[in-house]
């Protein structure tokens, strides 16, 4: 399991406008990991996709494939197949056709090829649809299509291109499901990018967070979402009050004026630090027994929990509860150390994590949705 | 308003086709004055099918015709592959030097492509270079814009991943683009095609200018004709030529009409895909 498969090495990519998409970016990819490549629209998560298919070549830096170089190795001799986010499959050929596509390209033996075709058909419960037209599927449908085209090749690597950006929310879930599975059952190395973090952390065994042609944090997704390294993580993974603190000793942050017992140590003494609460880790008080106090600003019924926003001191916090807060009520807040996420200020310092304009932020979250790189 | 339009509408066909009537009725006359009528008769055909010089012109005009419009198609392809993998400026430029040709008077077109031949016959000593190869040269010239024009908005329509994808699955860039990427456009190539047979087969200005004696195309020497009465198997000759012609044009909009259906029916498949809202 853990022998490594694809290392990137100084990977930079510069396009002929002037524009650097990746800033020399490292990372290792393990055989049979499922790794996600998460971030915004335009942090590069595409371009390295891109690149480790063959597709662009980069700027500098190197990419190896079983610790051979492999930066000048076209698409059609690497043993790595892509699914598209499109799907791209070929409109004049059939379902059949289509997945048999490659496997003929090799010169297989037409028996074999249709052992394989039909096989692969079964694993993605297309069976009975060889000779429809691949115009006349759905959606859902289409995707299958794309990734038992892909995976019929037996390749050591699959890439996986926001496959599911053009699905419906319950076909997505189902999906997921299915992928993390195909994945399992033919121990193939997933690379997949998306945009959608809540994706990434249930079907990943490694998350590598980017934005800006840089890779922000790489971990499992309980790293990612419990031990965010910066602003940026935290808020793009999940919801993140973020505070500005100072360390004032190992286990011992300040902020609001007031300390608190952490987990975090390894910090300079008085080092100022932006500091990460989780709104469902917080716990409501009466407004004397907390350790803060504020005035409950808006709430929103989200189904299992209701979003409370509170003002403390002019900073607004947004807390997850199962119990329903007025607007206009007083409470007080209790903070567990395990509860305060410490980390090094970075460039996100001060851009992430206040609640002031959240209706605003909630819909650009919702918008966010179905953007292209 | 709305009879005055159908009644214009009339007026308009009527003087594009009255012509092509009139010569079609004619080649069916048994005398040989347009005016009068003197009863139908295949005649003019039977005769014009025993004039061999005829149809060896007719035959010159034709292979000119297929052997440019293939070359123009072949080249024209490949030049529009080329342009679609340019970017931005440097795309419109080029576009724009390969419209040129289309928009240049034909005129001027011959005359600057006789001037060119004779400057290579005279660098080369090739006493009369004037023919077959640079009227074929000639045609290809002015064929290939109007390939690549309709080459050209097949390959925006299609998913640029097709090909990306034929590459991943192993297919060479060669492999890609004939199993791929050729369905895909094949519609703008044949009517490119089409197009180019039908502007060669009747281009005269241009032939004009840069054939020779030894090779002369069926509108070039009707040219001469014209200078004494035309013989009505002539008459025979056209209709002929314009039904081929229209067969094309008949063919080519059918497949046309195939394709934008089949767009359609993905663009419908495209949009129920869409998450709904």
């Amino acid at each position: 399991m853990a022998k490594e498969l694809i290392r990137l090495s100084g990977l930079t990519m510069t396009f002929e406008d002037g524009e650097t998409v990746l800033n020399g970016i490292n990372l290792y990819i393990n055989d049979q990991e499922f790794l996600t490549l998460l971030g915004p629209s335009g942090c590069g998560k595409t371009t390295t996709l891109r690149i480790i298919g063959g597709f662009l070549t980069p700027t500098a830096g190197d990419v190896l494939f079983d610790g051979q170089r492999i930066n000048d190795v076209p698409p059609h001799r690497r043993k790595i197949n892509t699914v598209f986010q499109r799907y791209a499959l070929f409109p004049h050929l059939d379902v059949y056709d289509n997945v048999a596509f490659g496997l003929r390209l090799a010169k297989l033996d037409e028996n074999e090829v249709d052992r394989r075709v039909t096989e692969m058909l079964e694993i993605v419960s297309l069976r009975g649809f060889e000779n429809r037209k691949v115009t006349a599927l759905s959606g859902g449908q289409q995707q299958r299509v794309a990734i038992a085209r892909a995976l019929v090749n037996r390749p050591k690597v699959l890439l996986l291109d926001e496959p599911l950006g053009a699905l419906d929310l319950r076909l997505r879930k189902d999906m997921q499901n299915e992928l993390k599975r195909i994945q399992q059952a033919m121990g193939i190395t997933f690379i997949y990018v998306t945009h959608d973090q809540e994706e990434a952390l249930s079907m990943s065994d490694t998350i590598v967070v980017m934005d800006k042609g840089n890779i922000q944090q790489i971990g499992t997704p309980q790293d990612i979402y419990n031990e965010p390294k910066n602003a940026f993580v935290a808020d793009f993974i999940g919801e993140s009050n973020i505070l500005d603190g100072i360390m004032r000793a190992d286990r011992l942050v300040e902020f609001f004026g007031r300390q608190f017992a952490c987990v975090d140590a390894g910090f300079a003494p008085n080092e100022p630090v932006d500091v990460v609460i989780r709104p469902e880790d917080i716990d409501i008080v009466p407004a004397d027994q907390g350790h803060l106090c504020g005035t409950v600003t808006s709430v929103t019924f989200k189904g299992v929990h209701y979003d409370v926003i509170v003002d403390f001191k002019g900073f607004k916090w947004l807390i997850q509860t199962t119990d329903f807060q007025p607007v206009g009520s007083r409470i007080g807040i209790c903070l567990n150390p395990e509860d305060i996420h410490v980390m090094h200020k970075s460039e996100y310092s001060g851009q992430f994590g206040d609640y002031s304009s959240y209706s605003a932020e909630y819909d650009e979250i919702a918008e966010g949705g179905d953007d292209e790189e | 308003m709305r009879r005055f339009t159908k009644i214009f509408t009339v007026l308009v066909f009527i003087f594009l086709y009255i012509p092509m009537i009139l010569l079609v009725v004619s080649s069916f006359n048994r005398g040989s004055d347009m005016a009068v009528w003197q009863g139908f008769t295949f005649s003019q055909y039977g005769e014009l099918f025993r004039d061999d010089s005829l149809l060896r012109l007719l035959g010159n005009s034709v292979l000119v015709a297929v052997l440019s419009s293939l070359a123009a198609t072949v080249l024209g392809t490949a030049a529009a592959l080329g342009i679609h993998n340019m970017r931005g400026r440097m795309r419109r430029l080029v576009m724009q030097v390969t419209n040129i040709p289309m928009t240049n008077p034909e005129i001027v077109t011959g005359v600057s492509l006789a001037l060119l031949f004779a400057f290579v016959g005279t660098v080369l000593k090739i006493h009369s270079i004037l023919g077959f190869w640079t009227l074929l040269i000639a045609h290809i010239t002015f064929n290939l814009p109007y390939v690549i024009l309709s080459v050209m908005p097949k390959l925006s329509q299609m998913d640029p991943d097709l090909a990306e994808a034929a590459l991943d699955l192993g297919c060479t860039p060669f492999q890609a683009f004939t199993k791929v990427v050729l369905h895909e456009i094949l519609p703008g190539v044949v009517s490119g095609a089409l197009m180019a047979f039908t502007m060669s087969l009747d281009d005269f200005v241009i032939s004009y200018f840069v054939t020779g004696s030894t090779f002369v195309t069926l509108p070039v020497e009707i040219y001469n004709y014209t200078k004494k009465p035309i013989q009505p198997k002539i008459y025979a000759l056209f209709t002929l030529m314009f039904a081929v012609i229209l067969l094309l044009m008949v063919v080519m909009n059918l497949l046309q009409a195939r394709d934008s259906k089949a767009r359609r029916a993905r663009t419908r498949l495209n949009q129920r895909r869409e998450p709904s809202p």
